[in-house]
């Protein structure tokens, strides 16, 4: 590691540190926006970590966050709490290389045109199996409290910084960035693109799980219309590609001020939230294609340009 | 029998749906996912004139297919041709297009929630049984499927005889080699974009006869026009109409059988099987 590395590591450490405070403040309603901004930074960074380097869009983020929520959901009556969190990773994973395996070895069409679905196709199922065995909803309840969702969620957030760290370092993350630019040129060069892609998809499809099952008591009460909104999956896209997936820390950029928005939006116009989601979108398209990232390496790049002319 | 046929006539509207996908992503080799939401908007403008003036739906398409022509064109013109200019290949433009559209989509649906309310709306048109082979039908279902039926054999027939049509199958093949023999491919490509869009929105106004649609319906049908594109394979009107048909007949009998909560399941395990078996169509060939 060189000394940049300990000097972000350090930095890392301190804002979690500092983030993790936030639960002493005793407000409610900051406690519970740092639930959401925490769960979409996990979700959106684990997304990038995938889609950034590929530019294959997912939008399966509802669909494991779905299957997590419901693994804690059913099994919380038999199994630990905390065994559950790993086993919800695990079937998203498992889950997700399934996926992987059917839809990647193609052209990245395919692969987005399955994950659209995924979210509702699940929910239709899981809503047929409740009808068939007889029972609506499911109750998730546990003595856990905001600060302590809060908490595991920051934790989860740091895992997930210092695998993508790790990835970012690997040859895997050398092998996604070349599918990224020219993916026959990839395959010319002999990396198993398929093989690579799926990887990365398992450790987005596997985080999105586990926060859905650390979500799920937060629910108390969750049936598969709550459990498997699509609007997550869109979401988690805008919050990453706003703050760009070129950097590790890009998505996060994204996350606070689009949360903040959602919620004012949300709160006060409720019927036009699919609005500000489409205008977003065509926003980062026309104006933002790099997202803040983007704009801040133009910037960062014009002043270089200009203090070599000086 | 009776799970065949009513799944014929649903496929035959969906074929005339994923037609106009087809067109626009197999031309203009836009992957247009607000391509719902023009149906959802030919099936409102039937239902507004149905209510409001009781002008027949069968008559509504002649207003709907031009109005839907000129909004795609601007729609192509200003928003997505500077992304065609854009891109460095085919690669990046699918990904802008599939942000562009997408966003377009959810701004089309939060006008028509902002504008109209979330509510479902559908209208009675020739709601009385016919019988066909001994089992009862609604007229107005048939009546969709012979409208359908008619403009999917003009589509086909234009595009396979007349010389406008062979110049956009050209383009389809290859836009590169389009440009050496003389066509004008940004041109067509905006003209194919504009009649995909119309063809889907007359397709919406054929649907709105039988079919309850609200605001934000349009998403479930851009899914199973997507798939039935990708069964048929990217701009072959033969094989998306067969691939509409395997549709509609797969989801009526998942619906009549299992449970009709599950039709988007049913589409999803065909178009799986045909990514594992098939991934370049019903009458694709395998590339080299």
């Amino acid at each position: 590691m060189t000394q940049g590395d300990w000097k972000n590591l350090g930095w890392g450490a301190a804002l979690l540190i500092v983030a993790a405070l936030l639960p002493l403040t005793g407000d409610g309603y900051l406690i519970s926006l740092g639930v959401s901004i925490a769960m979409y930074t996990v979700l959106a960074t684990s997304w990038a970590l995938f889609s950034g380097p590929t530019h294959y869009i997912s939008l399966a983020t509802a669909a494991f966050f779905g299957i997590g929520t419901y693994v804690m959901g059913s099994g919380i009556g038999y199994l630990p709490y905390w065994v559950l969190l790993p086993i919800a990773g695990l079937i998203g994973g498992v889950i997700a290389a399934l996926v992987g395996l059917a839809t990647l070895r193609l052209s990245g069409v395919y692969f987005v045109i399955f994950t659209l679905g995924l979210a509702e196709m699940t929910r239709q199922a899981v809503t047929w199996y409740q009808n068939q065995t007889g029972h609506k909803g499911t109750y998730v309840l546990t003595d856990l409290t905001d600060p302590d969702i809060y908490w595991q969620l920051l934790g989860l957030a740091a895992l997930v910084f210092l695998l993508g760290w790790a990835i970012g370092r690997s040859r895997l993350g050398f092998a996604l960035r070349i599918i990224g630019d020219d993916e026959d040129v990839a395959r010319h060069v002999g990396i198993n693109t398929a093989l690579s892609k799926i990887a990365l998809f398992v450790v987005s499809g596997a985080t999105a799980a586990i926060v859905g099952a650390m979500i799920a008591p937060r629910y108390i009460y969750i049936e598969p219309s709550t459990a498997f909104t699509p609007m997550l999956s869109f979401q988690v896209v805008i919050m990453a590609l706003l703050g760009g997936t070129g950097r590790l820390w890009g998505p996060l950029v994204g996350v606070i001020p689009f949360t903040l928005l959602w919620e004012a939006i949300s709160s006060s116009f409720p019927n036009q939230t699919t609005l500000l989601l489409g205008l977003s979108f065509l926003a980062i398209v026309y104006l933002l294609p790099g997202g803040f990232v983007g704009l801040y390496d133009r910037l960062r790049g014009r002043a270089v340009k200009r203090s070599a002319l000086a | 029998m009776d799970i065949l046929i009513t799944g014929v006539i649903l496929g035959g509207t969906y074929a005339l749906i994923a037609l106009g996908l087809n067109l626009q992503y197999g031309v203009s080799r836009i992957m247009n996912l607000a391509n719902g939401e023009m149906l959802v908007i030919g099936a409102f403008a039937a239902f507004t004139l149905f209510t409001v003036g009781q002008v027949s739906p069968l008559l509504t398409i002649f207003l709907v297919a031009p109005l839907a022509y000129v909004l795609n064109w601007l729609i192509y013109r200003i928003m997505l041709r500077p992304l065609v200019n854009r891109a460095k290949n085919r690669g990046m433009l699918e990904v802008d297009a599939i942000l562009t559209t997408f966003g377009l989509s959810f701004v089309m649906v939060g006008i028509m929630i902002w504008a109209f309310g979330g509510d479902y709306f559908s209208y009675s048109y020739l709601a009385r049984p016919i019988t066909v082979f001994g089992d009862n039908y609604g007229l107005n279902r048939v009546v969709a499927f012979v409208c359908a039926a008619i403009l999917c054999a003009a589509l086909f027939l234009w595009l396979n005889v007349s010389r406008a049509g062979m110049a956009i199958r050209a383009v389809a093949v290859s836009p590169e080699n389009a440009r050496l023999v003389g066509i004008d491919v940004p041109k067509l490509s905006a003209r194919a974009f504009a009649l995909g869009g119309a063809v889907t929105a007359v397709g919406g106004a054929v649907i709105s006869t039988f079919l309850t649609l609200d605001a934000s319906t349009g998403v479930m049908f851009t899914m199973k026009a997507l798939i039935i594109v990708i069964m048929g394979g990217v701009g072959d009107v033969r094989g998306t109409i067969l691939a509409a048909l395997v549709l509609g007949v797969g989801e009526t009998f998942v619906a009549s059988v299992i449970d009709p909560g599950l039709t988007l399941v049913a589409a999803y395990a065909l178009f799986i099987l045909i990514l594992l078996f098939r991934p370049q169509g019903f009458f694709g060939r395998k590339p080299t």
